[in-house]
Parts: structure tokens; C-alpha cells; sequence
């Protein structure tokens, strides 16, 4: 059995003593961060960033994952006792979770998130490792129109998943491909769009591009409204659930799983997307859809699994093809291409340790975080009561350090800032960062597969729709933006996304 | 009424328009090459003309149906936040790491209405004790505590 040697193999790399303590200290710092409202887990794996250069890259990339779904892990703790979803992820998990703790079942609501999350993680990993694999390999045959084709795919529909404006998220996109491209040109060292700076000849750097634009601009619309929360937390009293609970619980989070194990594979999925879908799926066929949004147990069960799922699994296009589905995806592309690594199909098998290892780490994780969830639940509550006007001079002191320490450049923490103020106008323009940041990592790739297929073909553009594969991608891509920018689908998805 | 019905729009369609024609602008000096063999100037262009193509398209969406005005602008912590950033950069060299960071910290602070003198202050200390002892001593990061300005090397 292959897939038993190489889960040994995982196992070997994540049960090292050092990558079990990167584990742990990723998956303590998504659920702190988790837990603490304003500050996501992109801007956290942005700000560590700097951190994980000195690492092994097996042990950076355990480190950021084990963030991205402790993360999810964290939210939900908030989401239940406080009615404050401390992710974007958790927000419906608060909708039921938060009265059944009101109805003194905090405790069976928080037991729910851990089980279901739990269940869905140890799937989602399995899945990905069962597929990632022979998904790599397909993609070793792709050539260089066949690679074009698949990242605009991507990025296409990366935005018509995503909320919002599909124009504006498209010219987030390319304004993200073009800053991408600058610094020297790969083949011929030309500066491009460098302003005559000896600072910009490699390019903007990704570190204070993510920092401004996720840390540093999210900081000052936190600041937009600010008001002295009072928080009542749920107290909680037993963990354990009744036997109809129990029963009731089984089938949501089977069926969050499947969901957002789905959701997490498409470019623009993960974690948020998955846990709406599944709510909703379950307030459309509960036998008690009475109960939802008084306290409804499915209601925390299915998003609380698909949450987990979509998260584990939005791993295997980033690293079975390289290509990101999310912001967090994106971060740890750019904390690949900073290890050396060039992320795509070649990392199954050129890296198999960083590969198998990273997976096997996930179920560590996982097991990991359901140990640190329920027992330390009042620690992580306390957490809570530190006010963010306390909390934000340190994120930005994390920021500051952060992108100053990877070059030992100025201009760095200059294009922190300046990236900042650009994010903060962009977000009050309703135009999401998160295309840009996509587009900024992809944009060297696109380009140069863009320039191997041209050559390949003397020219002819239209090795893009004589090559089957590449043919079939684009089209997708097509049907993609055709069907989000229908009338009638896009009033649905205004309302979907309100809801 | 007005021509400009959607606010948003119209300021994210020339912001868009303006970006597309600055990078456009600067790949006049590059080499644009053939289709079969691209310059380095040749896809940043075709970008840079996509770019400013959505920016019209938004603009004029913008024109055409009504929106929303964009929400207060909190310039209090725009220019604060910024400033502390800046500064940061600045100071980081000549006053030394931890004097920057602590003033950059006290000043950020500012930007909260509800910000006290004790807390800041409070909090400037712990973040500097901290950042001694996690980037300093545990990290090893080679930053020179104290600036030339300071007395330091």
C-alpha cells in the first residue's frame, strides 16, 4: 500500500519532536487568534511570516497550517459563549450556538464544534490525502497553455465564489497580477515598474504587501467604530451530550463534512463559504426547523464540521497545483516560494517529507486542538476581556517588527504603510483585498507560462482552444463568469451572501 | 439628480483608471517584443490596458445605477496609524529597535478614542520588555538595541 507508506512517512516528519512543538504552537496561536475578534488568520500568518524564514519548510508550513485551522477551532469558542464569532467562519455558528448556551447548553454546543470539527478535519485529511496524489500527477502532464488556462480558471472563479462585486473583484485581480510582475524581468532582468527605486528591483515585497493590506488596513476600520464591549459569557457546565444530542448531531455533521470537504477544493472556497452552505442546508430539510435560530444542535454541528473540512481540504489545490483558493492559500504559497520551493505538482514528489508530512500533521493538529479547546475553555473566555484599544498597538508593533526583520530594509515597513492606506481605500470602495493578494502571487507564474506557451506555439493564441484540456478549462472559466454575471443569479447571490 | 449615482463606484472606476494609466505609462520603456517571443513589457502592458478597461466599466456601472455614499473616513486613525508605521521606519536606524518600537507603540495608542495615559503607557513598557525578550534574546534577531542618536553604535 502506497498510501500506508506515505502516511508512515508523514507520520515520521510530524512526530519529530520539533514539528509536533510547531504544531502545537500553530494550532495555540489560531485558536488565540481565533478566539480574539480583529484579528484573522491572515493577517496572524502574514505577521509570522518573517518568523517561519529560519525554519525547515516542513516545520513553517505545519506551523502556518496548524494557524489556519486552529483558527476555525477558536471562533467557535466565541461564537457560543459571547454571540461574538471571533472568524468570519464561525458567524454562523453563533446564530444557534449562542442560544444554546443561553438554554444552558454552552457546554454541548462547545462539545458539538470540537466533535463535529474534529470528525470532519480527520476526513477532510484523509481525503486529501487520497486524492492530492493522483490530482498532482494529472497535473505533470499540463504544458504550459494547459498550466495558463488552469490558473486563470482559478482566479476566475475564485472571484465568482466570493462576495461582492464580480468587476471589481476582476480589477482587484489584475491591479494584484501587476504589482505581481514587478521587480525584474525573469527573462531578460529588465527592472519593470521598479519608479526608478533601487528598493523595488525585486519586486514589492510580499511580506509588507499582506501586512498592509490585511494587518495594518484592518486595523484602522476596526478603529472606525469603536465601543467598550460588555461581555456576559455563557457559563459552562457539562461537556457531555444527551443521547438525543448525540443522535441528532450525527447526520449534520456527516453531511458538513461532504459539503464543505467539496467547497474547499474550489478556488474561493474554504472555510466561510463551506460553514453558510451547510447552515443553510440544514434549515432546509431539519425535521425541527422551528428550532434553528433558537438553538437548533445542527445548527452548530453541520457549519462547525464544514468549516474544518473546507479548511483542511483548500489545501489540495495549493499544494497539488500550486494554486491558491484563498488569501491564507496565497500566504503560504509566497512562505513556499520564500523557502526555495517552487509549489506545484513536483512538490508530491520531489518533497515527499514536506508533502506527507504536513498532512500527517493535520491530524496531529487536530487531535491537539480538541485537547486545548475543552479544557482550557475558561482560559480562552478570560482572553476575551482584553480590550482591543490594548490589543491593537501590539498587532501593529508585530507588524513593524516583522517586515523590518526580513530584509533589514526601511523601505519595507515604508510599503507596509503605504499598502495600508491603499487597503483601508479599497475597503471603503467595497473592493475586497483578497483577489489582489491571489493575483499579486500568481501574477510571475501567469507571465511565464503565458510566454512558454506563446513560444511553444510560434505565436498562435489559439494553443488555448486547440489543446483539449486547456480548451475545457477556459470554458469552465467562461460558464464561471457568464453564470455570476446572469441577472437572476446575481440577486441570489446578494442574497445569499446577506444572509 | 446628480450624474454620479453610486459614489463608490465612480472612486474605485478612477482609482482603477488612474492605476491602469500610471503602469501603463510606465512600460513605455520596456522592450514589448513579439507575440511569439514577449518582451518584459509586453504582458505588463496588456494588464495594465485590462486594468483601465474594468475601471471604466465601473465607472460607468457607477454612473448608471445608484449606490451608497462610502462610509465616514476615521482620519484620526489613518494618519495616526500610518504616522506610528512611518515612524518606525524612520527611527528604527538612528534611535535604535527599541526606542522606535516604543514610541511607535504609545503613538499607535493614540489612535483609540478611548485611549489613557496609564494603559499606553503600560502597554508601551510590556511590548518593549516583550519584543527584548522574544526578538532579542530568543530569536536573536541582530538589531542594535540603541541608535547612533542614543549613545548606541
Amino acid at each position: 500500500m502506497d498510501l500506508l507508506d506515505n502516511l508512515a512517512l508523514g507520520f515520521s516528519v510530524a512526530l519529530s519532536l520539533q514539528n509536533v512543538f510547531y504544531c502545537f504552537v500553530g494550532a495555540l496561536l489560531g485558536t488565540l487568534i481565533g478566539v480574539l475578534p480583529g484579528l484573522g488568520p491572515v493577517a496572524t500568518i502574514a505577521m509570522l511570516l518573517p518568523l517561519t524564514f529560519g525554519l525547515p519548510p516542513v516545520s513553517a508550513l505545519i506551523m502556518l497550517a496548524g494557524i489556519y485551522y486552529g483558527a476555525q477551532y477558536g471562533g467557535s469558542t466565541t461564537a457560543i459563549l459571547i454571540n461574538l464569532p471571533g472568524e468570519s467562519s464561525s458567524v454562523v455558528t453563533a446564530i444557534d450556538g449562542h442560544q444554546m448556551a443561553r438554554k444552558g447548553r454552552a457546554g454541548a454546543a462547545l462539545a458539538t464544534a470540537a466533535l463535529g470539527s474534529f470528525f470532519a478535519g480527520s476526513v477532510a485529511t484523509l481525503l486529501l490525502a487520497l486524492f492530492a496524489p493522483p490530482l498532482a500527477n494529472l497535473a505533470l502532464q499540463f504544458g504550459p497553455p494547459e498550466y495558463f488556462s488552469l490558473m486563470v480558471l482559478g482566479l476566475i472563479a475564485s472571484v465568482t465564489l466570493a462576495s461582492g462585486s464580480v468587476v471589481k473583484a476582476i480589477a482587484m485581480i489584475v491591479l494584484g497580477l501587476i504589482l505581481g510582475l514587478s521587480g525584474q524581468d525573469i527573462y531578460t532582468g529588465t527592472p519593470r515598474f521598479t519608479f526608478d527605486m533601487q528598493e523595488l528591483s525585486d519586486g514589492f515585497d510580499f511580506v509588507a504587501l499582506a501586512m498592509g493590506m490585511f494587518g495594518i488596513s484592518e486595523i484602522i476600520r476596526n478603529l472606525e467604530d469603536e465601543h467598550q464591549r460588555s461581555l456576559v459569557a455563557a457559563k459552562v457546565k457539562s461537556l457531555m451530550l444527551t443521547k438525543e444530542e448525540f443522535k441528532r448531531i450525527i447526520a449534520p455533521v456527516l453531511r458538513g463534512t461532504v459539503i464543505g470537504s467539496f467547497l474547499g477544493i474550489l478556488p474561493g472556497g474554504g472555510a466561510m463559504l463551506s460553514s453558510f452552505a451547510s447552515y443553510s442546508i440544514e434549515k432546509k430539510i431539519s425535521k425541527y426547523p422551528r428550532e434553528f435560530g433558537r438553538g437548533a444542535i445542527e445548527g452548530v454541528a453541520g457549519p462547525e464540521s464544514a468549516n474544518n473540512a473546507g479548511a483542511q481540504t483548500s489545501f489540495i489545490p495549493m499544494l497539488t497545483l500550486g494554486i491558491p483558493s484563498n488569501p491564507v492559500m496565497a500566504l503560504m504559497i509566497g512562505a513556499l516560494i520564500i523557502q526555495g520551493i517552487t509549489p506545484g505538482p513536483n512538490v508530491v514528489t520531489e518533497k515527499p517529507d514536506l508533502f506527507w508530512g504536513v498532512i500527517a500533521s493535520m491530524w496531529v493538529g487536530n487531535f491537539m486542538l480538541v485537547l486545548l479547546n475543552l479544557p482550557l475553555i475558561g482560559m480562552w473566555v478570560r482572553l476575551l476581556t482584553v480590550p482591543y484599544h490594548v490589543m491593537f498597538p501590539a498587532i501593529i508593533a508585530f507588524c513593524c517588527i516583522g517586515v523590518y526583520s526580513v530584509n533589514n530594509n526601511t523601505f519595507d515597513v515604508y510599503t507596509m504603510a503605504l499598502f495600508g492606506l491603499l487597503g483601508y481605500a479599497l475597503v471603503k470602495l467595497d473592493c475586497e483585498p483578497a483577489p489582489l493578494l491571489l493575483g499579486f502571487v500568481i501574477g510571475p507564474m501567469l507571465e511565464e507560462y503565458l510566454r512558454r506557451a506563446m513560444l511553444i506555439s510560434r505565436g498562435d493564441p489559439t494553443v488555448f482552444v486547440t489543446r483539449p484540456i486547456s480548451a475545457v478549462l477556459l470554458l469552465l472559466a467562461a460558464a464561471a463568469l457568464v453564470v455570476v454575471l446572469l441577472p437572476s443569479v446575481q440577486k441570489g447571490r446578494e442574497e445569499a451572501f446577506k444572509e | 439628480m446628480n450624474i454620479i449615482r453610486n459614489p463608490k463606484d465612480v472612486l474605485s472606476g478612477l482609482l482603477f483608471i488612474a492605476l491602469g494609466l500610471l503602469f501603463g505609462w510606465q512600460t513605455q520603456d520596456l522592450p514589448m517584443g513579439t507575440a511569439v517571443r514577449m518582451g518584459p513589457g509586453y504582458f505588463p502592458l496588456v494588464l495594465s490596458g485590462l486594468l483601465g478597461l474594468l475601471g471604466l466599466i465601473i465607472l460607468i456601472n457607477g454612473l448608471r445605477f445608484p449606490g451608497e455614499m462610502p462610509s465616514g473616513i476615521a482620519w484620526r486613525a489613518v494618519l495616526i496609524i500610518t504616522g506610528a508605521v512611518v515612524f518606525f521606519g524612520f527611527g528604527v536606524r538612528p534611535l535604535g529597535f527599541l526606542p522606535a518600537l516604543g514610541i511607535s507603540v504609545f503613538v499607535s495608542a493614540l489612535a483609540s478614542r478611548l485611549f489613557t495615559f496609564r494603559t499606553a503607557l503600560l502597554n508601551t513598557a510590556v511590548m518593549v520588555v516583550f519584543a527584548w525578550a522574544v526578538f532579542i534574546k530568543g530569536l536573536g534577531l541582530p538589531l542594535p538595541l540603541l541608535g547612533p542618536w542614543l549613545g548606541g553604535y
